[in-house]
C-alpha cells in the first residue's frame, strides 16, 4: 500500500471520566473498505466524530489526503472530501427528498439547476426518485436510510464513513444497500463503515479494526479477526456473528 | 403578483386619511416582518430583538439630519450599515459560540434593552425624551405634506424586502438557510459552512431592519428610546411573520394584512370605551388560535387550499 487515503493516530478522547477512545490508529487505503466493529459502548461512533470533525480529539492526529484535519470545522473535512452519515438520521424532514440532497451537491455546484440535475441522479442511484419530490419526514426507515447514504455521496466524497446504515433493516433491506455499498465503493470512493450487522460486515470489508473499551483490540482480514480470541472474547462470542459466513482468508 | 401590485399602488386614491394611516402602518410592518424573515424564518434564528436595528437606523438618520444637516436619503443607509454591523456583531456572539434557542433569543433581547438603556442615558441623543424632528415638509429632508407619499416609500420597502427574499430564495444561499433552520449539524456534515451562513442572514436582516428606522423616524417625526429599542416593537415585528408563515416569501405580508388593520381597529374600538390595551388580547388569542389551528401560518395554509380547488 502507498501512502494512506486515511491515517488515523494514537487518537483519544475522554469526557470527564470516561475514556471513550484510546490511543487508536488505524488506516484506510485508497478504495478500501474497512469495517470498525466492537460491542456497544466501544467508541466506534466517538471514532467517527472525531474523524469528521465533529469532535476535538484530546491526543492523536487524523490525517486525510496528506492533510492534518486538526482544527478543521466538519464542513471543511467534508470539502477535502470525507462525508460521513449518522447512526441516528438526520433528514432535514420539511425539505423535499432532493433538496436534502441539494444542500450535499450545492456545495460543490453552487447553480441550484446543476446541483439539482445531480442530486436526482444520486436519487435514481439509490432508488428514491420516486419520492423525490416528497417531504423527507414522509419516508420509512429503510428509505430514510438510503437518503442519508445519497447525501453523503452527493457531496462526492473520496472516503465515505458509514454509521450503521443497515441497523434495523430486514433482510432485503440489508442486502440492497449491501449491493448499493459495492457499487458506490467499484467507483473508487473508499468506505469505512460501523456496523452490527455481521453478516454484512463479513461480506462486505476488506479489513476489519476491532474497538473495545476505546481500543484496537484486533485487525485484520475478516477470516483472521473472527478466529481471533481476544476478539471472540470481547465480542464475537454471539451467536449471530459465530454463524456468520467467514469469507476473505 | 402583478396584479397584487397594480392594486396596492392604485390604492391611495381611494383611501380616506384614516385607512391611508393604516395602510402605511400595514406595508412598513410587512416590511420589517420580512426583513426579520431572513434570519428570523428562513434561518430559524429566533431574533426577539429587532427593535434594536429600527432604533439603530432611526436615531442615525435624525442625529445626522438634526446636527450635521445630512439628508436622512442618505442617514438612511448609514444607519442600515451601523444596524447591520450591530447584527453582525450579535450573529458572531451568538453563532461562534453556538448559542441556540431560548439562549440565542435572550441574546438578542438583552443587546436590544443595552441598546434602550444606552440611549437613554446619552444626552446628546435625548436622552430618555428622545429626538424630535422638526417639521419642514421638505422632501430632501424625508418629509412630506402628502401622507400619500409615505404609503409609496413603505410599499417600496416591503417591494424591496421581498424582492431580496425571492432572490435569496432561489439561490444556494436560502437553499442552505431553509436546510440550517432544520439541523444545522447534518449541514455541516454536508459540508455546508453553517457560520458563515447564519451570519450572512442576520446581516442582511439587520441591514434592512436599519433602513426601515429611518423611515420610522420621519414618518412620527419622533423617536423615543423606550418604543425604538423596546421589546413590544420586536415583538411587533415578529408576530406578523408567525401569524402568516415564517420562512415563506409572502407570509410577513399576509401576516401583516390580517394583524395590523385589525391591531389599529380594536386599538381604536377598546381605546374610545376605555379599554387601553386590550387590543393585545385580540393579539394574545389571535396567536393563540394560529398556534393551534394553523401552526406553520396562514399563507401555507391558503396555499393548500388554492391548490384543492
Amino acid at each position: 500500500m502507498t501512502t494512506p487515503l486515511l491515517t488515523v493516530q494514537d487518537l483519544s478522547k475522554s469526557f470527564g471520566g470516561l475514556q471513550a477512545v484510546k490511543d487508536l490508529s488505524f488506516t484506510v487505503g485508497e478504495g478500501e473498505i474497512v469495517a470498525l466493529i466492537g460491542p456497544n459502548g466501544a467508541g466506534k461512533t466517538t471514532a467517527f466524530a472525531l474523524v469528521s470533525g465533529f469532535l476535538t480529539p484530546d491526543a492523536g492526529r487524523v490525517v486525510f489526503r496528506n492533510r492534518d484535519l486538526r482544527g478543521l470545522k466538519p464542513h471543511q473535512v467534508n470539502a477535502l472530501g470525507l462525508a460521513r452519515t449518522f447512526q441516528i438520521m438526520r433528514p432535514f424532514p420539511r425539505l423535499t427528498v432532493v433538496r436534502n440532497v441539494m444542500i450535499a451537491t450545492l456545495g460543490r455546484h453552487p447553480d441550484p439547476a446543476e446541483a439539482e440535475r445531480r442530486a436526482r441522479a444520486v436519487l435514481a442511484e439509490l432508488g428514491l426518485e420516486a419520492r423525490a419530490d416528497l417531504p423527507a419526514g414522509g419516508l420509512t426507515l429503510a428509505e430514510r436510510k438510503r437518503l442519508e447514504l445519497a447525501r453523503a455521496l452527493g457531496t462526492e466524497p473520496s472516503l465515505l464513513l458509514l454509521d450503521e446504515v443497515m441497523s434495523g433493516l430486514n433482510e432485503a433491506e440489508t442486502e440492497r444497500i449491501v449491493e448499493l455499498v459495492r457499487a458506490i465503493n467499484r467507483r473508487g470512493v473508499a468506505i469505512l463503515l460501523i456496523e452490527h450487522v455481521m453478516r454484512a460486515v463479513m461480506s462486505l470489508a476488506q479489513r476489519i479494526v476491532v474497538l473495545n473499551y476505546g481500543e484496537r483490540i484486533a485487525e485484520g482480514r475478516p477470516g483472521a479477526v473472527a478466529a481471533d480470541p481476544k476478539v471472540i472474547e470481547a465480542y464475537l462470542g454471539d451467536e449471530e456473528v459465530a454463524g456468520a459466513p467467514a469469507r476473505g482468508g | 403578483m402583478a396584479v397584487a401590485v397594480a392594486l396596492l399602488l392604485a390604492l391611495p386614491a381611494v383611501l380616506n386619511s384614516y385607512l391611508l394611516t393604516i395602510s402605511i402602518l400595514t406595508l412598513f410592518y410587512a416590511f420589517l416582518g420580512q426583513a426579520w424573515n431572513i434570519v428570523g424564518g428562513y434561518t430559524g434564528q429566533l431574533s426577539a430583538g429587532h427593535a434594536a436595528f429600527v432604533g439603530i437606523g432611526g436615531y442615525t438618520a435624525a442625529t445626522l439630519s438634526n446636527e450635521y444637516g445630512l439628508s436622512p436619503w442618505l442617514g438612511m443607509f448609514v444607519g442600515a450599515a451601523l444596524a447591520g454591523a450591530l447584527g453582525a456583531i450579535i450573529g458572531y456572539l451568538g453563532f461562534r459560540f453556538g448559542l441556540r434557542g431560548f439562549y440565542f433569543v435572550l441574546l438578542t433581547v438583552a443587546f436590544a434593552e443595552v441598546c434602550r438603556i444606552l440611549v437613554s442615558n446619552i444626552d446628546a441623543l435625548g436622552g430618555a425624551l428622545g429626538l424630535y424632528i422638526t417639521f419642514t415638509g421638505n422632501p430632501r429632508q424625508f418629509q412630506f405634506q402628502d401622507q400619500r407619499v409615505y404609503y409609496y416609500i413603505a410599499l417600496g420597502l416591503m417591494l424591496l424586502a421581498t424582492g431580496v427574499v425571492a432572490l435569496i430564495e432561489r439561490r444556494r444561499f436560502g437553499i442552505y438557510l431553509t436546510a440550517i433552520r432544520e439541523d444545522e449539524g447534518a449541514c455541516e456534515a454536508l459540508g455546508v459552512n453553517t457560520f458563515r451562513y447564519k451570519m450572512l442572514a442576520m446581516v442582511v436582516s439587520s441591514f434592512l431592519t436599519g433602513l426601515g428606522g429611518t423611515f420610522y423616524a420621519f414618518y412620527l417625526f419622533s423617536l423615543q428610546p423606550g418604543t425604538v429599542f423596546g421589546i413590544p416593537l420586536s415583538v411587533e415585528i415578529i408576530i406578523r411573520p408567525i401569524i402568516g408563515g415564517t420562512g415563506t416569501l409572502l407570509g410577513p405580508i399576509l401576516g401583516s394584512f390580517i394583524l395590523t388593520p385589525l391591531a389599529e381597529l380594536s386599538r381604536q374600538y377598546f381605546g374610545q370605551s376605555g379599554l387601553h390595551g386590550a387590543h393585545l388580547i385580540v393579539y394574545g388569542a389571535l396567536l393563540v388560535a394560529v398556534v393551534l389551528f394553523l401552526p406553520q401560518g396562514a399563507y401555507p395554509y391558503l396555499r393548500r387550499l388554492f391548490k384543492r380547488a
